[in-house]
């Protein structure tokens, strides 16, 4: 017994050969679900069979080889409205001459939406934008206002920029399918991991680039970055992640950039780079212990 | 000797169901905000169409959002596809054979028909390989198919809410939840759609949140009543009919059994 039709069996099958039905039926059931095994029998067909095959793909026109792009028949709920109807099938057609016309850019769109949908909300756009321009205008005040006393506000930002991404990537009001996704087998814990990872891949290089031109060090700013995206999940778990992305940043302002303004100067705090590495531990670890809480409202 | 092949039967195609209901809960309790809106619910449901009658603010949009294991009861117990909902159940396996269509159904506006619905199946975690096929089934059931490639932005409100069932039915759910799904729909899609949730009926239960007599009665094979967050009463449309007389208000008979039961809370 193995896993594929042994070669033979195929063949007699290709010239249509009188099989037992028994064998018949396991062939067709195999063939039915493994590509390998047809691609065999596609080998395997006789001249005229392959004759008559090549000349319907020769007849085929080449857009419809996509199967995303075979305009079909109307189906019944269109017989009714048989107007909407016609106008429907001519903008498929009008769209198909699109496709043909600029195929493999079409196909490159399809595929990169597809894969940015996996990641990130795809309505996440408008907070990304948000992010960078938080990041862009701490740039722009740094720049403006360059003071040796006055602690650089990138710095003070940086690290709670990403929860921001966080905070949209995971809410009821900002994804408007909320609802929907929520009730998926993908929803929960790796969804939200997914879009977080997204909104850091998005968040950081910007961060990078504006420390870059103040001088502020990454060694200041990306471990509390981390750290906090890691607590402000961890709370999720208990107060749900849109909640715990508000205090946790309301905490960051008051209990950080607060007091870095009326003091003057970097806190000391952030070049601990101890306490952060525990609180990214710690984060990390409470995400993972209570993974299921994600999985609901 | 020559080898003999087996066709490989996935074990989920012969496993037996494992529950009696599809959907079984017992003094189920919800909240929907502050409010408990869904206050001890006692319901059993098999296969078929069930339709869920109440007026607004019954409690039937919070019910069905726990059923579709989006919110988290808050009291009872409730177990749907034999899986609890509450505790430790395999949330992800229920999910999985779940269709949900919600009643502010957001979209994506820039995806088109096909990425939306192959979107969900993705979501669905329907098998890589069977997707593109899933997907084109999906949308031709529900007559979407010359419209698939058009963004959802263009479609009418009827057409999206034909998408939003298909993304329900793509993974050929063992429950479907549907709420106020013929919003927004013509009459000749109504009926289209009607024959839709028989043939979905047969093998799966369907659970159909509405506040139109009309729906219940042309699609329904069992009614269950919901009013102040409660079950007031499962039956048939025909002992819905027969619980009315001739002095309640109401244009059919169904209407008439509706206002008699509700008396006049609506």
């Amino acid at each position: 017994m193995t896993e594929h039709a042994p070669a033979d069996l195929i063949s007699r099958y290709a010239t249509g050969a009188a099989l037992p039905a028994d064998r018949l039926w396991a062939l067709e059931a195999h063939l039915e679900t493994c590509g390998t095994c047809r691609l065999r029998l596609a080998d395997a067909a006789p001249p005229p069979v392959t004759a008559l095959t090549e000349s319907v793909w020769a007849t085929l026109d080449p857009a419809t080889r996509d199967p995303a792009a075979v305009p079909r028949a109307p189906g019944a709920w269109e017989a009714a409205d048989g107007e909407k109807a016609a106008r429907g099938v001519a903008a498929r057609g009008a769209a198909s001459g699109e496709q043909v016309a600029g195929g493999v850019a079409w196909r490159r769109r399809v595929v990169v939406r597809r894969r940015f949908s996996r990641w990130a909300v795809p309505s996440l756009v408008p907070w990304l934008a948000m992010a960078v321009f938080v990041v862009s205008g701490a740039l722009l005040l740094d720049l403006i206002a360059p003071g040796d006393s006055a602690p650089s506000l990138l710095l003070l930002v940086a690290p709670v920029v990403p929860v921001l991404g966080v905070a949209g990537a995971w809410s009821r009001y900002l994804d408007p399918a909320h609802d929907l996704v929520a009730s998926t087998a993908r929803a929960g814990l790796e969804m939200v991991l997914r879009r977080t990872f997204a909104v850091l891949l998005a968040v950081l290089p910007a961060l990078f680039a504006g420390g870059r031109v103040t001088g502020a060090s990454p060694a200041y700013w990306l471990l509390p970055s981390l750290a906090v995206t890691a607590v402000a999940l961890a709370l999720g778990s208990v107060i749900g992640v849109r909640l715990a992305a508000r205090v946790t940043v309301g905490l960051w302002v008051v209990l950080v950039i607060g007091p870095a303004v009326v003091v003057g100067g970097v806190p000391v705090v952030l070049g601990v780079w101890v306490v952060w590495a525990a609180a990214l531990v710690g984060g990390v670890a409470v995400v993972a212990l209570r993974s299921a809480r994600f999985a609901q409202l | 000797m020559e080898e003999d092949i087996v066709r490989a039967v996935p074990a989920a195609e012969v496993a037996p169901t494992k529950y009696a209901w599809q959907v079984r809960a017992e003094g189920l309790r919800v909240r929907a905000g502050r409010r408990v809106a869904v206050d001890g619910v006692d319901l059993r449901l098999g296969c078929g169409v069930h339709g869920l009658l109440g007026p607004n603010g019954a409690g039937k949009t919070t019910l069905i959002r726990c059923l579709a294991s989006v919110l988290r009861p808050v009291g009872g117990e409730v177990e749907v596809l034999g899986e609890p909902l509450t505790g430790r159940g395999d949330l992800r396996a229920v999910r999985r054979r779940l269709g949900y269509l919600p009643q502010d159904f957001g979209h994506y506006k820039r995806f088109t028909v096909r990425e939306f619905v192959e979107y969900m199946a993705w979501l669905k975690e329907v098998p890589g390989r069977e997707v593109a096929g899933a997907v084109q089934r999906a949308v031709e059931r529900v007559g979407l198919a010359d419209r698939a490639d058009d963004r959802l932005r263009s479609l009418s409100g009827g057409m999206v809410r034909r998408a939003g069932i298909a993304q329900a039915i793509v993974n050929d759910p063992e429950l479907l939840l549907l709420d106020e799904p013929t919003a927004g729909l013509d009459p000749g899609q109504r009926v289209r759609f009607r024959e839709l949730l028989h043939e979905l009926g047969t093998d799966t239960c369907v659970v159909v949140s509405t506040h139109l007599v009309e729906d219940v009665a042309a699609a329904c094979s069992d009614v269950v009543l919901v009013a102040a967050g409660r079950v007031v009463f499962q039956g048939t449309p025909a002992e819905l009919a027969a619980e009315g007389g001739p002095d309640d208000v109401g244009d059919s008979p169904i209407e008439r059994g509706y206002s008699a039961l509700l008396g006049g809370a609506w």
